[in-house]
Order: structure tokens, then C-alpha cells, then sequence
């Protein structure tokens, strides 16, 4: 299960509208083995394109470095698909490689319907996952269901 | 002194979890066929017949290996080599 914040995941939705038809990608640190995704970082999609994303691999060095710096690890990993559904493309499956992470999509095929989804993504096998939304409280709060 | 690599999570199997670990040699293909034979299976996690894997990133110090001649780039004591496999992915 991912529990974030509702102001994280209105982050990665606006990112993921903003940058439409492109897709978007970015981060979201946390402690390291806290599970707890905290520090929202969009990241440059290099590739620029409606299909694909690849982090900036000079980005993602300075982004890497910052998280190891502050102890943190990538909890989520996010992008966006703009042509199809919030699921985990081929292509997603083969270049997943952090075991660790939720891997969030976002659909923004629709512009009235927000598609939000989280799996994990360990050795080709896909695992979605129950995505909970907790108020901006630092100590975990109530959840809004 | 030597050279230190930095190893990202999912390939940690192949250095009994450590995060970095120490190498040498005079190129950075040097260094990894050093590392190879401490650490069987982790060349072939790197390279393939054309070079650098193409979703696995390479630096050099703060830089991109592959704006430094890749597989032979020089290296020398002292430098720090982090390897981190790229984040992409997408909807086709």
C-alpha cells in the first residue's frame, strides 16, 4: 500500500496535466526505509516525447546524490501516460530498476478524469498496490477516504 | 589510493550489498573488468557488445561518462565512478 499526502498527489497530477501531451516523470524522497513520501522533485523528461521518458542523467546524478546526502531513497517514482491507461507499459517493466520504489502513473488521456494508480515493479512482475491519501499531517493523521 | 564505484541498490547482489566498492585501472572499461573479477557478473550488468548498456548511466566524477569517451574514458587514483541505471520508461 502507498500512503502520501493529498498535496503530494496534487503535485503529480498538475506535473502530469502541465506537461501533457508530453510525458511527465519525476520523484518523491523520503527517509531512508521510512516507506514515507515526503519531498516532491518533478524531473526533466529529456526525451520530450507523448510515449517515452528517461530522466536527465545529469539531473538525476545531482537529484541522487542530494537524496543520499539526506539519507533519503526515490519512494515513488511517478510519470504519466497521455494516450493510455495508468498501467505499467511494456516498456515501463523492462527499465524498472528500483525494487524498492512505488512505481505511481497518472493518465491524463482524459482532461475531466483523473486516473492515479501505484504499483510495484520487482523482476518484470507487476503488483498494483492500494493508493491512500492521508492529510498533510507529519505525523501520519487521519486518513480522508 | 584507488578508485571508488558507486553502486546503485539493484546491483548490490553482486557486491554482497555493499555500496561502493574500490577498483582499478587507466579507463573506465579497465575498472570495470578489474571489478568483474572480484565481482563475476557485474561487466555484463554494464556493458554489452556495443559499449555502456544503453539505460544503465555512468559518471565519471560529476560527469556523464558518455561525453568522455565512454568504455574509454581515462580514469585515474582518486576519482569517483557512480553508477546509476537510468529512470525511463512509457506508454508505447
Amino acid at each position: 500500500m502507498l500512503t502520501m499526502p493529498g498535496a503530494l498527489r496534487d503535485a503529480i497530477i498538475a506535473h502530469a496535466r502541465a506537461d501533457h501531451p508530453d510525458e511527465a516523470c519525476g520523484v518523491i524522497a523520503g527517509p531512508a526505509g521510512g516507506d514515507r513520501p515526503e519531498r516532491f522533485i518533478p524531473m526533466t523528461n529529456a526525451e520530450r516525447s507523448p510515449t517515452f521518458y528517461r530522466f536527465d542523467s545529469m539531473e538525476q546524478l545531482r537529484v541522487w546524490r542530494e537524496m543520499d546526502e539526506r539519507d533519503e531513497e526515490p519512494v515513488v517514482i511517478y510519470h504519466s501516460h497521455t494516450a493510455t491507461e495508468a498501467y505499467p507499459s511494456r516498456t515501463d517493466i523492462a527499465y524498472a530498476m528500483e525494487p524498492g520504489a512505488h512505481y505511481v502513473l497518472v493518465s491524463t488521456r482524459h482532461s475531466e478524469e483523473v486516473e492515479f494508480r501505484s504499483f510495484r515493479i520487482v523482476d518484470g512482475v507487476v503488483t498494483e498496490e492500494e493508493v491512500r491519501v492521508a492529510e498533510d499531517d507529519p505525523a501520519g493523521g487521519r486518513l480522508l477516504e | 589510493m584507488a578508485i571508488e564505484i558507486r553502486i546503485p541498490t539493484i546491483l548490490r547482489s553482486y557486491t554482497d550489498g555493499a555500496k561502493s566498492v574500490e577498483g582499478s585501472g587507466d579507463t573506465l572499461a579497465d575498472v570495470i573488468a578489474d571489478l568483474d573479477s572480484r565481482h563475476g557478473g557485474l561487466q555484463e550488468r554494464l556493458v554489452d557488445d556495443s559499449g555502456l548498456r544503453r539505460f544503465v548511466n555512468v559518471y565519471l566524477n560529476d560527469e556523464d561518462v558518455r561525453f568522455l569517451g565512454g568504455l574509454s574514458a581515462p580514469v585515474r587514483d582518486g576519482d569517483t565512478i557512480t553508477v546509476l541505471p537510468a529512470v525511463a520508461g512509457g506508454g508505447l
